[in-house]
């Protein structure tokens, strides 16, 4: 099977869902560029070029580049979605929902309830988080959070090419908003995704492996410094699960529950800020859920809450690594009562 | 390498294979064992199954063992001639235990690539050389199913798998989708592939899809096995067939794949995995829901070809789990004398999973009569 990145997966998913749905228009700042000028068009295809060529085959009609105004093009891509569109809007950092949050979390969210059912959004908003890049404390961080406590939004983190392009297709074809998080770092991580098209279904967890010792739950890139630590850690003996959940709203509770079960060691990695984040949450799931089966307390590897600094040295402190994970495993696996 | 000392390896079983677990070895540290011997069980993450012995001699040294995990390709033990030395052995297993046998070159020259076939892409795998063995799986399957059987085979064979019209990464245009439209997508398979005459070989749909081929294009086929078949009585599992098309979760397709086998705890999370990579391409739900509407019409099997197996006059065999839950293995009674009849104990409908080694030897063997 061949092997793609992250990027060519998002790429290749908008590319066969718009040939599928003439109501797939994609909408965001400078996803092809050069709109409205005389000179080259989708010279870089997309900020992160992820939309590269899509201006080629679908034309100005289905690929729009819009104003620097991110309170205007994803209200338009909500209101779109209302009447009928399928529109893919391009949120570029997450950090900037601050200016187009009512457009999202009071109107795409609220609109299949407030109508009563008789009103869908299938908007989806693909965005970028994540520190790693140097990128200052106002485009490096992990928001997922925030959506996730929103009732009405569907928040999606894919921590593979495979994953990625599976989940985008789903969440074209959803009749929900969806806001989908694309790590900053992870565009180049490669895998084995199939040419054709395929869907993942929303709230199933990843079982990424098994193993009898502890189970590490891991969201988004931080999945594949859990999968490192594992490694790390087989080679003396402790066999860890991990579980990707894949989706945080809806959350695969069960996956959670049982794997938590199986080994009654729990370790959560999360790359937000540790307050209310989604460690925090899974933490008092399990608790609630399957406190007996604990063994051992549960560790949550977050970032320290502080911004994300932007000189390297500290960022790399600041965000969890695989060492701080292979310790905490020992120290759970080790733990008396 | 001194011939008088041989490896034994961790097998390579299918592409994704990169290590496994000795769950259990079978025959004692200085035992003696035969070639085809089986002497230890390997655990994948995929499933467990029995390696057999390469080569005979004297078991004499257990390097990897039994709950430990090697790499694909690396040693596990060491056989030799009985009067090889002590000394020898411990430098033999000093030299090569942390040296892995490449299985790269295996690997390249098995990864599947897709043929035009009419207006379809169908993928299929080869291995070996020899006359040309061609494995059909079935229902909801793909060439991934032959996983334990296409290397064994490869020694002496071509040995081809190919994933039939809506399945594995193949097309999923089926047509009509029933028996006999497979049995005309094998044959333009062997013809895209310039396959003249081959040994056939079919797993319950692919059974009666390659019976189908061998009694409308009998010089096409020099033997013909079919294992837990299709197309030899009425029955069919129609709760395996329906759940297998509803199932879109792990936890929904788990149950559903233990029905397959006599030993439900050999299913592990990369085989569900694997067959949900391929049930989520676009396209496989309508495909699978057309064979079973045709196949399988009102839950009974649509075409039965028991009566015309003796129009045969090629070598055919026909063998089953005699636990299978899916096709029921009395579907092997009452055949014409000319098949060979073989149904194997403590197996369910995935036999050539679950009973590889006797099964690939009955394989071979029907192959070395009819070459």
């Amino acid at each position: 099977m061949p092997r793609k990145s992250y990027r060519q997966a998002i790429n290749e998913a908008l590319f066969q869902e718009m040939r599928r749905d003439p109501r797939v228009v994609v909408m965001g700042e400078d996803i092809a560029g050069g709109m409205g000028a005389a000179g080259e068009q989708d010279a870089w295809g997309g900020p992160f070029r992820t939309s590269k060529g899509l201006l080629a085959e679908f034309g100005r009609e289905r690929v729009l580049d819009t104003p620097i105004t991110e309170s205007a093009f994803i209200g338009a891509a909500v209101g779109a979605a209302a009447t009928g569109l399928r529109p893919v809007a391009e949120l570029m950092f997450v950090d900037f929902m601050g200016v187009c949050f009512d457009q999202i979390f009071n109107q795409a969210a609220k609109f299949r309830y407030m109508f009563g059912g008789k009103a869908t959004t299938p908007v989806v908003i693909r965005t970028s988080y994540g520190a790693g890049r140097s990128s200052a404390s106002q485009h490096s961080q992990s928001l997922y959070p925030i959506f996730t406590h929103i009732p009405g939004l569907k928040v999606v983190i894919p921590s593979s090419a495979y994953d990625v392009k599976g989940l985008l297709i789903q969440a074209i074809r959803d009749d929900d908003p969806v806001v989908f998080f694309e790590h900053r770092a992870m565009y180049d991580d490669e895998d084995e995704v199939p040419d054709a098209p395929y869907t993942i279904p929303f709230g199933e967890a990843n079982l990424v492996r098994e193993g009898g010792d502890a189970t590490i739950i891991a969201i988004g890139r931080m999945v594949t410094f859990a999968k490192k630590a594992a490694d790390e850690l087989a080679k003396s003996g402790i066999d860890c699960t991990i579980v990707d959940p894949r989706t945080l709203s809806p959350l695969d509770e069960d996956t959670i529950i049982e794997a938590v079960e199986e080994t009654g060691r729990l370790i959560i990695v999360d790359e937000s800020s540790p307050r209310c984040n989604l460690a925090t949450d899974i933490s008092a799931l399990v608790t609630e859920k399957a406190f007996a089966a604990l063994k051992a307390p549960t560790r949550m590897i977050t970032p320290p809450h502080s911004p994300v600094p932007y000189a390297p040295e500290l960022e790399r402190a600041y965000i969890p690594s695989v060492e701080r994970i292979v310790a905490a495993v020992r120290e759970s696996v080790a733990y008396k009562r | 390498m001194n011939a008088r000392i041989r490896p034994v390896v961790m097998p390579k079983w299918g592409m994704t294979m990169t290590e496994g677990t000795v769950a259990g070895w079978l025959a004692p540290e200085g035992g003696t064992i035969a070639p085809g011997q089986e002497i230890v069980e390997i655990e994948t993450t995929k499933i467990t199954n029995v390696l057999e012995a390469a080569v005979g001699g004297v078991l004499r040294r257990i390097v990897v063992p039994t709950g430990a995990r090697a790499p694909t390709g690396g040693l596990i033990a060491v056989v030799s001639d009985a009067d090889v030395p002590d000394d020898e052995i411990d430098r033999y297993v000093e030299a090569h235990k942390s040296e892995v046998v490449e299985a790269g070159e295996t690997a390249r020259a098995d990864a599947p690539r897709m043929i035009a076939v009419g207006d379809l892409e169908i993928r299929y795998g080869t291995l070996g050389e020899g006359p040309p063995v061609v494995l059909v799986h079935g229902f909801g399957g793909s060439l991934e199913s032959w996983m334990f059987n296409q290397p064994a085979l490869a020694e002496r064979n071509a040995v081809y798998a190919l994933d039939l019209p809506g399945h594995g990464e193949s097309s999923k245009t089926v047509g009509a989708g029933d028996v006999p439209s497979f049995g005309d997508a094998l044959l333009r398979f062997l013809d895209a592939a310039s396959l003249d005459r081959v040994h056939l070989a079919g797993h319950s749909l692919g059974g009666a899809s390659a019976l189908a081929l061998a009694l409308d294009h009998p010089g096409r086929v020099r033997s013909l096995s079919l294992i837990g078949s299709a197309g030899l009585g009425f029955e069919i599992d129609m709760d395996y067939i329906r759940g297998f098309i509803a199932a879109t979760r792990r936890k929904e397709m788990m149950p559903v794949l233990q029905r397959l086998f006599a030993d439900e705890s050999l299913v592990g999370r990369d085989m569900v995995e694997s067959i949900l990579r391929h049930k989520r391409l676009d396209g496989v739900e309508a495909a699978l829901n057309a064979i079973a509407g045709a196949a399988f019409a009102g839950g009974r099997q649509a075409l039965i070809l028991r009566e015309r197996l003796r129009d045969l006059r090629m070598p055919v065999q026909v063998i089953w789990g005699r636990a299978d839950r899916i096709v029921p293995a009395r579907h092997a009674e009452g055949l014409p004398s000319s098949v060979a009849v073989h149904v194997l104990d403590g197996a369910g409908h995935m036999v050539h999973m679950e009973k590889a080694s006797a099964v690939n030897a009955l394989l071979a063997a029907l192959a070395d009569r009819a070459p």
